[in-house]
């Protein structure tokens, strides 16, 4: 039997590489596009808004298991063969834009409206009120539920395990299934989450104190 | 002395509540306008349909020549930069330094270097005796001295009109005292004000005309000596008795 070992460790290292690329690809394709959303879902037009919303409402109704399913298997059946690698990245891409749009919405408005008042009437249009006063105010608020919405993406990528993507519990499971120990291995793959995952959550903590949110 | 603010049969409603019910009512140059009312009599909604803020149901507003009711089509943002407002909150940007929230629309709006922009912010923190507080953000400030780079914001731009919504409400009467005073400059300047008031020896003494309003009309208006002494409606004569 084939025991666990420094290579198997240096194989789940390579593998949280992966891990860590398909975050950072879902944190800035869908912040991208869920920072679209969020202004979509905050303009003005009733139209804009509605289409922003439904596409939340879509998303957000849909497991990301099943978004996965259907960028892999469902574009290939379609004549589109994507890779593990890209179904993934454009899997996540839609779902965290759809989940950042909605929580950074919140942030804009949870600006006060007084202050969309004092900047119009000072003679700020609509894209000098955002740029200037109100996303200023808002990125403070956001802070918070921002990372914490990273740290569950970054847990959350291991479901692209499912089409074949080798991540870090892929990994794990390929290990496992060639050394049997269970324990030992999910435990070191428990531990590199950890390690991804704390510095992101004590980097919001320097950041809030940083950005001062609550001090207004 | 001409007209900056005219204003005709204004109406305004939110929903089926009737706030403003056919408003007539003028502001000269150099004049100070003190409006009083209880509260829901519409002053503050009037207030706010003068620099667009609100849309008006029917009825004519003149702002510096700017058609007001017509607020679709006329260029807001010139109508801004002649009339300044400030409200009972004050509403300062919170993420920006005294000196930035003056600055901010000084740059932006009326294109003008960081240096310029500063050099006009310190002139009005001066003039509300708050030029040792620029470096100062919002929350570290007192009430007064919050509202007092409220008015300083709105000078800086060099307003024609300045509105004032209740703008002591919010303050104890020794801050309140600060911010008055600040006023009283304005006016002695020769500043053209329109302000929502509960401050009734304020505006008494320094008021040219003092309006009444009562269920969203112009129920009294005339100079301030002669509303307070000799009320002609009952209205405005219980108001009276019930403020002082």
């Amino acid at each position: 039997m084939n025991h666990f070992s420094f290579i198997h460790i240096s194989y789940l290292l390579q593998a949280a590489l992966w891990t860590i690329a398909l975050s950072l690809i879902a944190f800035v394709g869908g912040g991208l596009f869920g920072f679209i959303i969020a202004l979509l879902r905050t303009s003005r037009s009733t139209a804009l808004r509605r289409l922003a919303s439904g596409y939340i409402q879509i998303v957000q109704g849909i497991p990301l298991l099943v978004v996965l399913f259907i960028a892999y298997f469902g574009l290939s059946i379609a004549g589109f063969k994507l890779s593990a690698l890209v179904a993934a990245a454009i899997s996540f891409t839609i779902y965290c834009a759809a989940f950042l749009g909605e929580i950074w919405r919140g942030c804009i408005e949870a600006v006060p409206k007084t202050q969309w008042e004092a900047s119009e009437c000072l003679g700020f249009n609509r894209f000098e009120q955002l740029q200037k006063v109100i996303l200023p105010q808002a990125a403070r608020i956001a802070v918070p539920p921002t990372v914490g919405f990273m740290v569950q993406i970054v847990k959350n990528t291991s479901l692209a395990s499912i089409i074949g993507f080798v991540d870090l519990s892929r990994a794990g499971q390929i290990i496992n299934n060639s050394t049997f120990q269970p324990f030992t291995v999910f435990g070191v793959v428990a531990l590199i989450y950890f390690c991804i995952c704390y510095p992101l959550s004590s980097l919001s903590k320097s950041l809030e104190r940083k950005l001062n949110v609550g001090h207004r | 002395m001409s007209a900056i603010v005219s204003i005709q049969g204004l109406h305004k409603s939110f929903g089926t509540n009737k706030v403003l019910n056919g408003v007539s009512l003028e502001v000269k140059k150099g004049q100070m306008v003190a409006i009083i009312g209880r509260s829901g009599s519409g002053k503050s909604t009037l207030l706010r349909c003068l620099n667009g803020l609100e849309k008006v149901d029917s009825g004519e507003i003149y702002v510096c020549g700017h058609r007001v009711s017509d607020r679709d089509s006329i260029d807001l943002r010139e109508l801004r930069k002649k009339v300044g407002i400030v409200f009972q909150s004050y509403n300062l940007f919170p993420h920006l330094t005294v000196e930035r929230n003056i600055t901010l629309a000084l740059t932006t709006i009326k294109k003008l270097s960081v240096a310029e922009a500063q050099k006009v912010a310190d002139s009005v923190l001066k003039l509300v005796g708050l030029e040792k507080k620029k470096e100062a953000y919002p929350e570290q400030l007192s009430g007064g001295q919050q509202q007092r780079v409220a008015i300083a914001r709105s000078l800086a731009m060099a307003p024609e009109l300045m509105l004032f919504d209740e703008v002591t409400s919010a303050l104890d009467p020794e801050l309140t005292a600060e911010v008055l005073k600040v006023m009283e400059d304005l006016a002695k300047d020769g500043m053209t004000m329109a302000l929502v008031t509960h401050e009734m020896a304020f505006a008494r003494k320094l008021a040219d005309v003092l309006v009444f309003m009562h269920q969203g009309k112009v129920w009294e208006v005339g100079p301030p000596e002669e509303l307070f002494e000799r009320p002609k409606t009952i209205e405005l004569a219980k108001f009276v008795s019930s403020e002082l």
